[in-house]
């Protein structure tokens, strides 16, 4: 389980979050980070071929 | 009874309409169009993935109790595998909505299946709140500390009181669950009854 507790120890909970503060928009790094990762995922399931799509597409 | 009187029954009528609306070769499809082959299609089926793991884990909680989830090892990782699944469940709606919003995904007589999908993420937002503050734990006590201001600015706090802990875990393991797993279903049948949305091109081909 060592190894587990060092990885734990990457993400410090036990301590007060950071956050970003611009004009009225307050939001912790957290969230920012999960909202960037759902707008990654989102472009990325956009424009990343599927797998088997150019295949069907030459069965058709 | 006569041909007639059976034709009249409403069960013989609600058959007839289901089996006209949704014939088994339409409920369970053995092909999809070919555009559904793009990973923005997948979300939906992840969301549905992630909604089962959340709702196996948390009878499996239910069943073991507070004492079992905050102070054992296996508890530990039960409670974990809810609240990933969680966040998993609304990472994966989340961008199946902008998937479907841009996508104007409630054309072609599509607003039902729009609708329920809607009304299902804000079912999901009240459940996942009655969680946070159902935690039985520091945590849970500053949320709902924090939020029954919110709750009384809005003048309903009266019925739905953040600080009552039985009233919260009600809604958390009885009302809201079966809010979202029946629009879930319901969502899911509009969708096998009208298909999956077909990109704007496509809609354009055939003439919607």
């Amino acid at each position: 389980m060592g190894w587990l507790s060092s990885l734990a120890a990457l993400f410090p909970l036990d301590n007060l979050g950071h956050y970003f503060h611009w004009h009225f928009i307050l939001i912790s790094r957290a969230n920012l980070i999960v909202i960037i990762l759902m707008v990654v995922t989102f472009l990325s399931a956009l424009f990343l071929p599927f797998p088997g799509r150019r295949s069907r597409k030459e069965n058709q | 009874m006569s041909t007639s009187e059976i034709d009249r029954q409403w069960t013989t009528r609600l058959r007839k309409r289901v089996e006209g609306k949704l014939p088994p070769e339409k409920m369970l499809p053995d092909t999809q169009p070919t555009y559904v082959a793009s990973w923005i299609y997948v979300f939906g089926v992840a969301t549905l993935s992630s909604l089962i793991v959340v709702i196996g884990t948390g009878c499996i909680l239910a069943l073991r109790g507070p004492y079992w989830w905050h102070g054992s090892a296996y508890g530990h990782f039960v409670n974990s595998l809810h609240l990933w699944s969680v966040e998993l469940f609304f990472f994966t709606m989340v961008v199946h909505l902008w998937g479907k919003f841009f996508m104007a995904a409630w054309r072609g007589g599509r607003s039902l299946t729009w609708m329920t999908g809607c009304v299902t993420f804000f079912a999901s937002i009240g459940a996942g709140f009655t969680g946070y503050v159902s935690q039985t734990n520091f945590d849970s006590q500053w949320i709902s500390t924090q939020a029954k201001d919110g709750i009384n600015s809005g003048g309903v706090g009266a019925y739905f009181n953040p600080l009552n802990l039985g009233q919260m875990l009600m809604w958390h393991i009885v009302l809201l669950p079966l809010a979202a797993v029946v629009l879930t279903g319901l969502h899911v049948l509009m969708v096998r009854v009208k298909g999956v949305v077909p990109p704007f091109d496509k809609d354009a081909e055939v003439g919607e």
